[in-house]
């Protein structure tokens, strides 16, 4: 038997199956959302169950700088997936830029925040129930923003460099898939740690 | 072979190798940085059926413990490890991998593509689970710590709460089961992403959502259970891991902490995870049993819902191993029904199989006898299931042997009956050689006698109120005769593996030539010669219907007339 003719008829319409780089960014996205249902869970199931303080509504401040700045790199982010769809690398490299400052804003506020409570209120993972909640949360939220931002400066690195061109715009928008992920989960973040938990 | 004309280098070895070192060095190196998808396939199912033999073997030694009361063959602490290793083992390392290894191999010659969708994604998966493993049974020497305190983990393959906490368990055994788990799902996820985006984004033209081969759709549906399964227990040995390192307070209860948290984390793994391992195995029949029943499946849509529909149902049922934790009564009544649920997609299965096999030319080959015999313990097994999922049923029985039994009905007479069916089926593609049908049913008949004597027995002691995870048991309690007979099925069992083993080899070197297509089947993979060239298709195929060799062989009644 031979390997080659399992043809009977040729279709003529045209083949297209979905693209393989954002199914599996999908499916990341998945499994990423599963991992952060249960540090919600974890979260939202052991508010007001620590024995001793500080207690969340000593020591949070709403973080609101900060989230303006995640959540406006969503909208830069998307504006620089237009601009490589049209071929603009120029206006892309500029939008990418600011989305990289951004998220490193964010990730700077949560750094000094998280100095103000380590250092001045006493509250570290191991405090009591609140701090391993929190910083475990937050901090896995954290993990994900720096993951980002180091495939934001490979990219940024790479268009400073030239070799960003309009084919790549495909890739770019499965990575920014990601980074819209990251800045929606903040939202879930922010709710149940800040407002619900507050 | 047609595929000697191409001229494509490397494609065929035609000179003898000559097995000098550097040949041989060479040769390793080859399997070392393989990004192969029938390579790594290879690999996964080596991988998989070196952890059955090493879980095998401490099932054995739990069975020669438990073969009499007050016996010393193990001293408890060795016990509880022994069967903590054989748990985690046979979930992480054998059931985890062989889904993959059958799915690596299979899928793309199954669609007509090239490789999987991210062949360097998949080699880095396969190494991931490849150490994870490792580091998992490097434990026996480096998880006694500073502490001295035990060796590999003893926490069973759950790791209850809060018995893992540092307070209990000092040293570093839990920590290998936390870390090696950790990176194994990594390894996990990794090959469930790369599954996916091959079943739907590499499929040959021609080949649509409808005409997928069942056992892609059903890997496919798999590895979508699997990327949310996984990913919470990950989360869980996480929270587990900053307990014990970083002093943190998720299942400390002295600090306001739930063990009972762990249990519904460690569950919502735990549970979804048994269908993970089984939907591939139900893969394998979806293949057999139409090929050797000269029928094609019965109800092909109707198999692919109620797979998908296995895969939703089994996210909401998880609760049903705590019905003892203490739950409300309308958390147990929810369990109770959602579990019941299960039944429904299972038995549209089991109907589909009958249906398929029913006024089919059946042919009793080696893999035929091993989904037969599946289909009727997948069926006994389900009954227990619906007999546990009752509440009070469950309050009695819990943690006894009739839950061992229960599970192992599953664990092994359907998915392990499945995997050997696989393994007969698809080794002449994979080797192109024919596993030996005389050593095949030797094989078979022992480890159906074998299986049957340990599992269908040992619902006995289990209902006689034997305890699991006893280490010993007194001589009064009437369990002795009962456990005589289920370890001398495990001997048996182990037997007919062993004759497994040999077959495997012999049938390696001195098997009968298998030809592309010694079964006579319909899909693409027995287009290709065996084993299949790195490139396996030499012009991408075309398919008109779900049975494409069906169409090449009969071009006067081919398949899509009636699709």
């Amino acid at each position: 038997m031979s390997t080659v003719a399992v043809a009977q008829a040729t279709a003529e319409q045209p083949w297209i199956q979905p693209s393989k780089g954002r199914v599996a960014m999908f499916c990341l996205i998945i499994a990423e959302s599963a991992i952060f249902t249960i540090f919600v869970v974890a979260y939202i199931y052991n508010i007001g169950k620590s024995l001793y303080g500080p207690t969340p509504a000593q020591v949070l401040d709403v973080p609101l700088f900060n989230s303006i700045c995640l959540l406006s790199s969503s909208l830069t982010i998307w504006l620089s997936e237009r601009a490589i769809e049209h071929g603009k690398i120029k206006a892309f490299g500029l939008w990418w830029a600011l989305t990289f400052v951004l998220g490193a804003v964010f990730l700077v506020g949560t750094g000094v925040e998280w100095n103000r409570l380590i250092y001045h209120d006493g509250l570290t993972i191991s405090t009591n129930l609140f701090g391993t909640t929190f910083y475990s949360l937050v901090g896995l939220h954290a993990s994900h923003v720096i993951i980002g931002l180091c495939m934001l400066l490979v990219v940024l690195l790479f268009t400073i460099t030239g070799h960003v061109k309009e084919e790549h715009s495909e890739r770019i928008q499965v990575l920014a898939l990601y980074w819209h992920f990251v800045d929606a989960v903040w939202i879930v973040v922010f709710t149940v740690v800040y407002i619900i938990g507050r | 072979m047609a595929d000697s004309t191409y001229p494509i280098p490397g494609s065929l070895e035609t000179t003898p190798r000559r097995w000098s070192q550097a040949a041989i060095l060479e040769w390793l190196n080859s399997w070392v940085i393989t990004v192969d998808h029938k390579k790594l396939g290879i690999l996964y199912i080596l991988y998989a059926i070196f952890f059955l033999l090493v879980g095998g073997a401490e099932a054995i030694a739990i069975r020669i413990q438990l073969i009499h009361p007050n016996m010393h063959f193990l001293s408890p602490q060795v016990f509880n490890r022994i069967f903590t290793m054989h748990g985690t083992t046979m979930v992480f390392l054998f059931g985890m991998t062989y889904i993959f290894g059958f799915a690596n191999y299979l899928i793309p010659l199954m669609i007509g593509a090239r490789d999987m969708a991210f062949p360097r994604l998949n080699a880095l998966s396969f190494w991931l689970t490849f150490f994870g493993g490792l580091l998992l049974y490097y434990s026996f020497i480096g998880g006694g710590g500073l502490y001295g305190a035990g060796n590999a983990p003893d926490v069973m393959w759950w790791a209850y709460a809060p018995l893992t906490e540092r307070a209990f368990s000092p040293g570093h055994a839990p920590d290998y089961w936390a870390l090696s788990l950790i990176v194994t799902g990594f390894g996990t996820i990794g090959a469930s992403i790369n599954v996916i985006a091959t079943a739907f984004c590499m499929r040959c033209k021609g080949m649509t959502l409808m005409r997928l081969p069942v056992f892609v759709w059903v890997n496919a549906t798999a590895s979508g259970l699997a990327l949310i399964t996984i990913t919470p227990l990950t989360a869980a040995q996480v929270m587990l891991l900053i307990d014990r390192y970083l002093g943190g307070h998720f299942f400390d209860t002295q600090a306001g902490g739930s063990a009972v948290v762990w249990a519904h984390f460690f569950w919502i793994f735990g549970h979804p995870e048994v269908y993970v391992l089984v939907l591939p195995a139900f893969a394998i029949a979806n293949e057999v049993i139409p090929v050797f029943s000269r029928k094609a499946i019965f109800g092909y849509p109707a198999v692919v819902a109620a797979s998908v529909g296995i895969a939703f149902v089994s996210l909401g049922v998880w609760a049903h191993h705590m019905f003892t934790i203490g739950m409300t009564s309308a958390g147990n009544a929810f369990f109770v029904l959602s579990t019941m649920l299960v039944g429904i997609p299972t038995s549209i299965k089991i109907f589909n199989w009958l249906a398929t096999m029913w006024g089919g030319k059946i042919r009793f080959a080696t893999p035929m006898l091993f989904c037969t015999a599946f289909v009727v313990q997948f069926l006994l097994a389900g009954l227990t299931g619906i007999m546990l999922s009752i509440a009070p049923w469950d309050w009695q029985l819990h943690n006894s042997y009739f839950v061992i039994a229960h599970f192992h009905y599953i664990l092994v007479g359907a998915i392990a009956f499945c995997i050997f069916a696989g393994v007969y089926y698809w080794y002449p593609k994979v080797t192109g050689r024919m596993l030996s049908e005389k050593l095949g049913k030797w094989h078979f008949w022992l480890f159906l006698i074998g299986f049957h004597v340990t599992f269908d027995v040992m619902h006995i002691p289990g209902l006689l109120g034997m305890p699991r995870s006893i280490y010993t048991y007194e001589a009064d309690r009437g369990w002795t005769g009962w456990n005589q007979i289920v370890s001398i099925g495990g001997f048996i069992q182990a037997i007919a593996v062993l004759i497994f083993a040999v077959n495997l080899i012999w049938s390696y070197f001195k098997g009968k030539e298998a030809g592309n297509d010694p079964w006579d089947a319909w899909t693409l993979e027995w287009a290709t010669p065996s084993p299949p060239p790195a490139y396996n298709f030499a012009t991408d195929p075309v398919v008109t219907s779900r049975r494409p060799l069906w169409d090449l062989k009969h071009p006067d009644d081919p398949d899509w007339h009636y699709e």
